[in-house]
């Protein structure tokens, strides 16, 4: 097998315990240990295959039916997945999660970045304490990230409008015409720290004298900032961008609390999740919800893999 | 074990004011809610509406606060308490297990599908976690399993490849082939050598997958959502989420329910943020090696 050479490489310099790593291979040689092997890998992957490759093959198949009052569960083919696709209400709520994928992703990625890059730069004091106070909301669950942020959007006793109320204006309207906004402002809130850790372990993983070279070359902390170390931090910016697809087009905590607070404004299709969650819980249609499940996967899955794509080409170029 | 390399600088650039005052602003956005929520803690149901959202009333509520979270409903927020322990501790015990026997297998031997098997259990991180909820929900109510705790432990247990993938990669490096093939001369079976040997030098990565699987299952929403309809059984998220709804529904203004719903968010987020300070060296790591390579 010629196994992973390509990412043990790059795994090797930032590895813990990096002094051991230049000897390799696989410790249970020659077909006498394959047996041992299995026997380790085994639990998981019995606890995988059940947790997760039967549930996906068993919707699989389970959106190729429909319960009908007379005849019980047909069989109909693509039916669920033509109807999906003709859905406006699913349509709608992709739509939606697309726009706030293009509007919150972009604004927490430059943010994260600023911060990660902030941080590495040494210009900062407090660093530490900055950090951790940025990383803080990510111990938050997101039900009461969006518990708290409900209160202080609220027209009640939020301190937005108290304040707003003091100065004899009107507060905006969080939860009404800006409520995609306000879950991205939560969202941002929760995620901009997981992800600005991400890139700042990947910059103290790049070699010092990188730096040492352009110091000598005269670049200042900005200069080397835009020059080496973005560049540098390409590949976890794909991966933070992949999780991002993946959580945006998934949203559903953050607009499932909100429909308590607005639940004319955040609608039973919000976004397709929540569609999904009602159409099998609400309305019973498990087959439905599963073919659109499949198809909100499919589209995630679909944009990852474009997305690393068009990376992937540019780089090279 | 600090897997951030410490990097001696040489010519320290001066330190910035601007960019240091900037970070510090940055912060205070991040702990506002916090500070709001320890701040609303303290309140009665009046003093937060009448008093500024952002600063303490005359009195301290935050004792009776905390004793009414505690005695509504019979006791439930306790209850939820519990069961997110429960949930939490169960599924990063058992996870842990199977993702650090798992990992090391998948580094450590060779055998036929080992990348193979390896890059599905990858492959799979893409899928989304709510489209396999439905489904799991279907299978576990055919098999009577909605409604008790193993619903929430068993699929949180497994379905987190991660896990997989940092101990695999952790492994690899942090236990050398030698200290295996020693083992065997000395005449111990492999996972004898694993057990008392080898897997000790796992234990930095072992924390971290711990640490993070508590947090995942402690936070999680949908998948108790959708899988518990007892009361008795929600973790605190849930719990919350429910009376959020009752303070909503009982027209905001009356809701004796407000208080409840905050000094619960507040004591359900105390544990995850001690821990987290704690144990800040563990989910650095875990970070670290999790972000650079895939």
């Amino acid at each position: 097998m010629s196994t992973d050479t390509a990412d043990s490489a790059s795994a090797a310099p930032i590895t813990p315990r990096s002094g051991r790593i230049a000897k390799r291979g696989k410790g249970g040689k020659g077909p006498r240990y394959a047996r041992t092997g299995y026997l380790f890998v085994a639990p998981f992957m019995i606890a995988f295959t059940a947790m997760f490759l039967v549930p996906l093959a068993y919707a699989a198949w389970f959106s190729f039916f429909r319960e009908q009052m007379i005849g019980g569960n047909v069989f109909v083919g693509f039916d669920n997945y033509t109807r999906a696709f003709s859905d406006p209400q699913l349509m709608a709520g992709l739509g939606r999660v697309a726009l706030f994928f293009l509007i919150q992703v972009p604004l927490m990625m430059a943010l994260a970045l600023f911060f990660a890059l902030a941080l590495d730069s040494a210009l900062l004091r407090l660093a530490r304490t900055v950090r951790l106070a940025i990383f803080m909301p990510y111990a938050v669950p997101s039900v009461v990230a969006a518990l708290m942020w409900g209160f202080l959007y609220g027209p009640d006793f939020g301190p937005i409008a108290q304040l707003a109320d003091k100065i004899g204006a009107t507060a905006p309207d969080f939860l009404g015409n800006l409520m995609l906004g306000s879950i991205a402002n939560i969202v941002t809130w929760e995620f901009t720290g997981y992800n600005m850790i991400l890139l700042y372990a990947a910059l103290r993983a790049i070699p010092t004298e990188l730096y040492e070279a352009a110091a000598v070359d005269g670049a200042g902390p900005w200069r080397t900032a835009w020059s080496i170390k973005i560049p540098l931090l390409r590949p976890a910016l794909v991966l933070c961008m992949v999780f991002s697809v993946i959580g945006s087009f998934q949203l559903f905590n953050e607009p499932s609390i909100m429909r308590t607070l607005a639940p004319n404004v955040i609608v039973a299709d919000y976004t397709p999740n929540l569609y999904a969650y009602n159409l099998a819980f609400v309305g019973q249609e498990y087959n439905y919800a599963a073919a659109v499940s499949f198809v909100l996967g499919f589209v995630i899955m679909a944009g990852s893999y474009l997305f690393m794509l068009a990376t992937n080409r540019r780089s090279r170029s | 074990m600090s897997a951030t390399p410490v990097k001696p600088r040489k010519a320290r650039p001066k330190r910035s004011t601007i960019l240091t005052i900037g970070m510090l602003a940055a912060a205070a956005y991040f702990l506002l809610p916090l500070f709001w929520l320890v701040v609303a803690s303290t309140k009665t149901t009046g003093d937060l509406f009448s008093t500024f959202g952002l600063w303490f009333a005359g009195e301290n509520n935050l004792f009776t606060n905390i004793g009414n979270t505690f005695t509504a409903d019979d006791g439930a927020f306790g209850q939820w308490l519990g069961n997110s322990l429960l949930y939490a501790v169960a599924s990063a015990l058992g996870g842990t297990f199977l993702a650090a026997l798992g990992g090391y297998g998948f580094a450590k031997y060779r055998f036929k599908g080992n990348r193979a098997m390896f890059m599905g259990v990858l492959g799979a991180m893409a899928v989304p976690s709510t489209a396999l909820a439905i489904p799991t929900y279907l299978l576990f109510s055919q098999a009577g399993l909605t409604d008790t705790p193993w619903a929430i432990i068993l699929p949180s247990m497994a379905s987190h490849p991660f896990g997989l993938y940092f101990m695999r990669i952790y492994a690899d490096s942090a236990v050398p082939d030698e200290l295996i093939e020693s083992g065997r001369i000395d005449g111990a079976g492999d996972f004898r050598i694993f057990f008392q040997v080898t897997g000790r030098l796992l234990t930095p990565a072992i924390a971290t997958i711990m640490l993070f699987m508590l947090v995942q299952t402690w936070n999680n929403y949908f998948l108790p959502l959708i899988m518990l309809n007892d009361p008795a059984l929600y973790p605190v998220t849930v719990g919350l989420a429910n009376w959020q709804g009752q303070a909503a529904s009982s027209g905001g203004a009356s809701g004796d329910y407000i208080p409840l719903v905050v000094t619960g968010s507040l004591i359900s987020i105390f544990p995850l943020i001690v821990a987290f300070l704690f144990l800040q060296r563990y989910w650095t790591t875990g970070l670290v090696s999790g972000s650079v390579k895939q």
